[in-house]
């Protein structure tokens, strides 16, 4: 137990909890508004997140991206990284959608039955990309899919050094980027789902499917489409993370997921800004218990935080309020 | 495409109807005895394509086994892995089939029983050396092989007991992710807690039926697996003729009613949480024996050997096979253990076989490949629903 070190530099650990934190909520507005809409957990988002990560590594690659570019052409390759990202984990996510969950949901099958699916769907994505691509393309693009199964490694876009420091607390500016990203990114989606006539029509069907309905609102469009959103804002997040750790794996989803999806339960599923308070809270808790032990139990956390929070507000912190009142 | 999918299954489906019409018209007596062959037969398996005796092959047949062909692994070492996956199909089923809990970390019951033999019963564990120190034991000592066996069912037991109590009251997808993490959680603790586990390191050494792994061991060496086959499959014969009994008993009803509407059963009387525990505890010990079984045999293990993967195949298994249904389960883990291994060309590609299957399956027909007949006809009838209300 490391005390002395976790408050003697508390506001450090804190600020790079919050920065972690960042990424882990803008994967759980995915699970969130999937779950507020479908009340269905989509398993195979963690998945939407990784293709994300080898879309930008991709774009990279193809514009011949070195390490620590000058500013200017950092912030055009952010933003093409950003658009590949984007495009690359919505377009998976709607693909998802209309080849696995549709034709599920016409059926009526159980929840468990969507559950399955989504592992099986993860499981063809991690495989894809760990296997089949390198097996075919290796060749041709060797630093996008070098050897199977393999951490590829990304240029440094922005090499990460001390923007300001407050009372001891130094903020990179990698860490700076993350949280005023992330931040955006949020802000936009609750102004799109608060304010927008298309938000109106998600909070609709999330509300009552069949009255939306009734009302003209087009139900199969309003679930495509919190499904491309959930995709870009994994999309985001894959761009911050390849940012920040300059690596990617075709396995990297699956803890990655695990903690996205305690963030969204932890702040509230179905609830976006839940999602935001659930993931910087977990980034926090995690990088504390990390100083206090030993970062090798750092996985640990997650799981723990998860089961507590499910055994006693199950609700999570700011409520389920996306989605109609549990079931 | 997806249509001729469909059209081959329900011929398929067709022809499997009638053997099951076929098995339900045959007598008592007729049942017993085409039990008895198929027993004979899992027992006839190591020199399959064989003639016993002799050292006369049957050519068709023998191409089915693994060790014909170039680099091809020991036939009887595939028919343990079988069989091990069958017990753990069959365990599975008790959670996922029958009580309809989807548990994601079933790996984590596997690890308990494999490492309760490796830390009870080898003698390179440091739970054996702490034992010895503390009661002043001889440094040959250990905890003998049959000893270990109800140790590691007891802890699989109380560990599901552990897992499922907190858990239980969760609804289903959120316990699936809850057990996910306690798969995860397990191989994580038997990794970092290097004093007790040996960590990454391994525990090696662990003991089968004739003591610890040596060169000596008449039947059960490491080299000719045939006699852990033998083993295996009686415990798994064994376990299925408990399992089954289980299933007709007022146990097993109260977990299908439990799967099919809980609330339903709760108002006549089945408390749901009670047997919800008992079908969990149950398929803890069925998955803590079949780790009991793969620790022995390779006498070998380390924290790489319980990921998280292996869970997801041991849910595929159970769905793919058609969960709920004894001979299905099993079909599917035989399936899944033994094709990557008779085509070596799809060994790097078994993953992805196993996720498309997975989709495919539970897209074209969620009751698995061979359905438990109750289970087919309660996702009949959820479709008929939706058809009306639309």
């Amino acid at each position: 137990m490391n005390f002395d070190e976790l408050f003697g530099h508390l506001g450090q650990h804190t600020v790079d909890g919050l920065a972690k934190g960042a990424i882990y909520a803008l994967i759980a507005l995915g699970y969130t508004l999937v779950y507020g809409v479908l009340r269905l957990i989509n398993f195979a988002h963690s998945e939407v997140f990784v293709v994300g990560t080898f879309a930008v590594l991709g774009v990279w690659t193809a514009v011949g991206l070195e390490n620590n570019p000058p500013v200017a052409q950092a912030a055009l390759f952010l933003l093409l990284g950003l658009a590949a990202a984007a495009l690359a984990s919505g377009g998976t996510a709607l693909v998802i959608e209309r080849l696995a969950y549709r034709p599920l949901r016409r059926r009526n099958a159980p929840p468990l039955v969507f559950l399955i699916t989504a592992i099986g769907l993860s499981l063809v994505i991690v495989e894809i990309l760990g296997q089949l691509l390198p097996d075919t393309l290796g060749g041709t693009m060797t630093t996008l899919f070098g050897r199977p199964r393999q951490v590829v490694g990304m240029p440094t876009i922005i090499e990460s050094k001390p923007l300001f420091t407050i009372a001891g607390t130094s903020i990179t500016n990698v860490q700076f980027i993350t949280l005023i990203a992330a931040l955006v990114m949020m802000a936009l989606l609750d102004w799109f789902i608060n304010r927008t006539k298309y938000g109106r029509g998600v909070r609709a069907v999330a509300q009552n499917p069949e009255t939306a309905a009734l009302m003209g609102v087009n139900q199969d469009r309003v679930i495509m489409l919190i499904f491309v959103l959930g995709g870009v804002m994994a999309g985001a997040a894959a761009l911050l993370w390849s940012m920040r750790t300059g690596i990617t794996q075709n396995e990297l989803g699956f803890v990655l997921g695990l903690k996205a999806f305690t963030a969204a339960v932890l702040g509230g599923i179905g609830n976006l800004r839940g999602a935001l308070l659930g993931g910087l809270l977990l980034g926090v808790v995690e990088v504390y218990a990390a100083t206090l032990y030993n970062s090798s139990w750092e996985d640990v956390v997650a799981f723990v935080v998860l089961v507590v929070v499910l055994m006693f507000r199950p609700t999570g912190l700011l409520g389920e309020s996306l989605g109609r009142a549990r079931a | 495409m997806i249509d001729k999918l469909r059209e081959v299954d329900d011929r398929r489906r067709a022809l499997l109807g009638g053997i099951g019409a076929r098995w339900r018209a045959l007598s008592r007596g007729q049942r017993f005895l085409a039990g008895a062959a198929m027993v004979v037969f899992a027992y006839y398996l190591p020199s399959f394509g064989k003639i016993p005796g002799t050292n006369l092959i049957i050519p068709g047949l023998v191409s089915l086994r693994t060790d014909y062909m170039d680099g091809g692994s020991n036939w009887s070492g595939v028919l343990f892995t079988c069989a091990i996956y069958v017990l753990v199909a069959i365990g599975l089923n008790v959670v996922v089939g029958l009580a309809g809990l989807l548990d994601l970390g079933y790996i984590g019951f596997f690890a308990i029983g494999a490492y309760s033999v490796a830390l009870f019963g080898s003698l390179n564990s440091p739970v054996v050396h702490w034992l010895q120190q503390t009661f002043d034991l001889p440094s040959t000592w250990a905890v003998t092989w049959a000893i270990c066996l109800p140790i590691a069912v007891a802890l699989t037991m109380i560990s599901g007991v552990l897992l499922g109590w907190p858990t239980l009251r969760l609804r289903g997808d959120y316990l699936a992710i809850v057990t996910l993490g306690f798969g995860e959680i397990i191989r994580i603790f038997a990794r970092n807690m290097t004093e007790v586990t040996r960590g990454s390191q391994g525990i090696n050494g662990i003991p089968g039926p004739e003591g610890a792994p040596s060169a000596d061991n008449q039947y059960f060496g490491l080299i000719d697996p045939k006699w852990w086959y033998f083993l295996a499959i009686t415990v798994v014969l064994l376990m299925v003729f408990a399992v089954w009994r289980l299933e007709n008993s007022r146990v097993g009803r109260a977990w299908l009613a439990i799967r099919e509407d809980e609330d339903a059963a709760a108002v006549m009387g089945v408390y749901g949480f009670k047997y919800k525990l008992w079908a969990f505890a149950i398929g803890a010990a069925l998955g803590g024996l079949a780790g009991f079984l793969f620790a022995s045999r390779y006498a070998f293990i380390d924290p790489t050997q319980f990921n998280v993967r292996l869970s997801i195949l041991f849910v595929a298994m159970v769905v793919v096979g058609g969960s709920g249904n004894m001979v299905g389960v099993a079909f599917g883990a035989v399936l899944l253990a033994y094709l990557p291994e008779r085509f070596r060309a799809i060994e790097d590609y078994r993953w992805l076989a196993f996720g498309v299957a997975m989709v495919l399956v539970m897209v074209l027909r969620p009751q698995g490949l061979i359905p438990s007949r109750r289970r087919a006809r309660e996702l009949e009838d959820r479709a008929k629903e939706a058809a009306a209300s639309v």
